[in-house]
């Protein structure tokens, strides 16, 4: 270990002496208290943080908060003790943070905010990494406008759990999108609170209540999980998902992608496990540059439609514990 | 909620003539709540009678209403007898989700599918048992006995699946969760097959008498001659493998074992079912084809909230209010008013 140091440390200097004051993160330990492990995408999230630490010879010290926001008050105080040199946080909730924060900071421990914000004054974290909900919503309505042209289309939707910011700003941006376009209508909204087994009972319904579905024309899911579980509800009705009825969500997990495949799913929009790429780029320029970054890094809202190449899309998410 | 209130009246005089037992046993408040329900599903979609034949199965709402309540149906089975012995199970939704997730992981690995449902089963029985075990052999009070398992099996269970969402496209998985049989989607056949089998092994044998005696009071119940202690680990055993049972379907449904999701909640919906189906908390008399009933209102009530049209915003405020609705309606003193009324529209003439 000392010796991986000193040889860090030596690779840093001869960094130093060529390129002026750019180095890398190699050797650097970065503490990362993450929320836990409810859902695909945060498995997915945790196993992508480490890849990228790895690649960039980051020791990364990994705290699962199980869903507590003490344990992750915890673990910070842990990783200050321990002196590290960086502390990654997804918060678990949104307030509570001042105290804690303001011990990283008197120990000139800089902070970075992972997928989701926090109510706290923002010179406490260096910078926050998340994606646009608004933005994901609005870019599967465009896709969604863009794909039906002029025709009528009623639109049923399935919300996320209620009053969860994603399912409120999923659907702005979706009803964002369709403003203007009176040719789309959303017919029918309701909740399956971001589950398979909802979203299937919850599309089983739509579909009766509207002539079997002969009257819809595309689902838009606030995750993906609902559209595979709408997808399934609408072939159970003699229908064809994909053709039929399109099928538009959001997130890019790997099952979205093998109904793509199969032709049953029309677009998503992906929402990135990889908050920590940026992340870490940002901790580089700051601990080896002294460059202080924006406030909010906003991660790309990708669309995948079956044109861009599901198969590997699928391939490469499967082995990131979605 | 003014409408349920609304269509009380008129549906609440039909049952007017309970000459004979069939019609008497008809009158009762659940099945009154659930033709309200019913019929204001029917106010606000009018096809939600409306049952067609398609792809060799019966295709409709209130074919939905069956199969969607079938896996709180088969927990509230089970849940009756542990209520009717004055205990509770907090565990059974952490079950399914268990149980859902070996059978999964076991298909994906590569083992016969018979050979996973047994498995889970199994599972679901163990579980069962350590519940029962709790509860009678170190005395722990039910609804602690059984929170252990409720919070360590959700973790158990994302321990098996690793977090994931497990698919499986195993065909014998997915009949147990979407296949049909006679007309009836393989849940809906399931859980009436085990409310058959279980009121007739309760009913035409002791064993029910014994459970409530038990339920009533366990000390009389010993002195009497009951080995309560066997009878208590026996109802939680059962209570496990009905969990277990309800954890395959559901897994079947969607052809995923999803740990984090599979039966979250649903051990209080099978409460509310058992007490809906007129059993009480209090342990002692009980009835497993009402408790069934209890389900069958639920899933109605949330069949007909998606149904509707409301904004999601509204589902838990209507739930609740229907539910408070009906435990008024089935409490023993709008029971007495009920009977009052029977015997004075039976006194002006008795007609149908």
């Amino acid at each position: 270990m000392a010796i991986l140091k000193k040889l860090a440390l030596g690779a840093g200097l001869a960094a130093l002496l060529t390129t002026a004051a750019h180095a890398d993160l190699t050797g650097k330990v970065i503490g990362f208290s993450q929320i836990g492990s409810e859902s695909g995408w945060r498995a997915a999230e945790t196993s992508v943080t480490k890849s990228e630490a790895e690649k960039r010879g980051i020791d990364l010290k990994f705290a699962d908060a199980q869903q507590k926001q003490e344990n992750q008050i915890k673990a910070i105080r842990g990783f200050i003790a321990q002196g590290v040199d960086a502390i990654l946080v997804a918060p678990v909730v949104a307030t509570g943070w001042d105290e804690v924060l303001t011990e990283a900071k008197e120990a000139n421990i800089p902070v970075v905010l992972l997928d989701r914000g926090i109510e706290a004054s923002q010179d406490l974290y260096l910078t926050s990494v998340a994606s646009d909900q608004v933005k994901e919503g609005r870019v599967a309505g465009d896709w969604l406008v863009g794909t039906v042209a002029d025709k009528t289309c009623n639109v049923v939707e399935l919300q996320g759990t209620v009053g969860s910011s994603p399912a409120i700003n999923r659907k702005q941006g979706f009803e964002e999108a369709l403003a203007g376009h009176d040719n789309l209508k959303i017919i029918r909204s309701q909740t399956g609170d971001f589950t398979r087994s909802k979203g299937k009972e919850v599309m089983e319904g739509f579909l009766k209540a509207e002539d079997g579905g002969k009257n819809i024309c595309a689902v838009y899911a606030h995750n993906d999980d609902m559209a595979v579980g709408a997808i399934q509800a609408i072939k159970d009705a003699g229908l064809k998902p994909g053709s039929d009825i399109l099928v538009v969500s959001i997130d890019g997990v790997p099952d979205i992608f093998s109904a793509m495949v199969a032709g049953e799913a029309n677009a998503t929009v992906e929402l990135t496990p990889n908050m920590a790429g940026p992340a870490y780029d940002s901790l580089d320029a700051f601990l080896n540059g002294g460059t202080v970054p924006e406030k909010f890094i906003i991660t790309e809202s990708k669309l995948y439609t079956p044109a861009d190449d599901p198969q590997g899309e699928y391939d490469r998410r499967k082995g990131l514990g979605y | 909620m003014t409408r349920p209130t609304a269509e009380l009246r008129p549906s609440s005089s039909p049952p007017a003539a309970p000459a004979r037992p069939v019609l008497a046993f008809l009158a009762r408040p659940q099945f009154l709540a659930l033709g309200v329900v019913l019929l204001v599903n029917w106010l606000l979609f009018p096809g939600f009678f409306d049952i067609t034949w398609k792809d060799g199965r019966l295709f409709g709402s209130l074919i939905d209403v069956l199969n969607r309540g079938a896996p709180v149906a088969i927990l509230a089975i089970g849940m009756t007898a542990v209520i009717a012995t004055k205990g509770v199970d907090l565990s059974v939704g952490a079950v399914m989700a268990i149980a859902g997730a070996t059978a999964a992981v076991m298909v994906t690995s590569g083992q016969p599918a018979i050979l996973a449902v047994a498995v889970a089963l199994g599972v679901g029985l163990l579980c069962g048992l350590w519940n029962g075990l709790l509860v009678t052999a170190l005395e722990i009070q039910p609804i602690i006995a059984t929170l252990v398992l409720m919070v360590a099996g959700r973790g158990l269970a994302q321990l098996i699946t690793e977090g994931t969402i497990v698919t499986f496209t195993d065909p014998l998985l997915i009949f147990i969760g979407t296949g049909s049989a006679l007309g009836l989607p393989t849940p809906v056949l399931l859980a009436l097959g085990l409310m058959v089998l279980t009121t007739l092994i309760v009913r035409r044998s002791a064993l029910g008498l014994l459970i409530e005696a038990v339920g009533v009071n366990r000390s009389a119940a010993r002195f009497a001659g009951i080995s309560a202690g066997v009878l208590l680990v026996l109802v939680y055993t059962f209570a496990g493998f009905c969990a277990a049972l309800s954890g395959l379907i559901v897994a079947g449904d969607i052809r995923g074992a999803d740990a984090n999701n599979a039966g979250l909640w649903l051990e209080l919906d099978a409460i509310l079912a058992v007490v809906i189906g007129g059993t009480s908390l209090m342990g002692g008399r009980f009835s497993i084809p009402m408790s069934v009933v209890g389900a069958m209102i639920i899933q109605a009530m949330n069949t007909g909230i998606l149904i509707s049209g409301f904004s999601p915003e509204f589902n838990l405020v209507v739930k609740s209010g229907v539910i408070i609705l009906i435990l008024v309606l089935q409490s023993p003193m709008s029971a007495s008013l009920f009977q009052r009324r029977i015997r004075a529209v039976k006194s002006e003439g008795g007609q149908p």
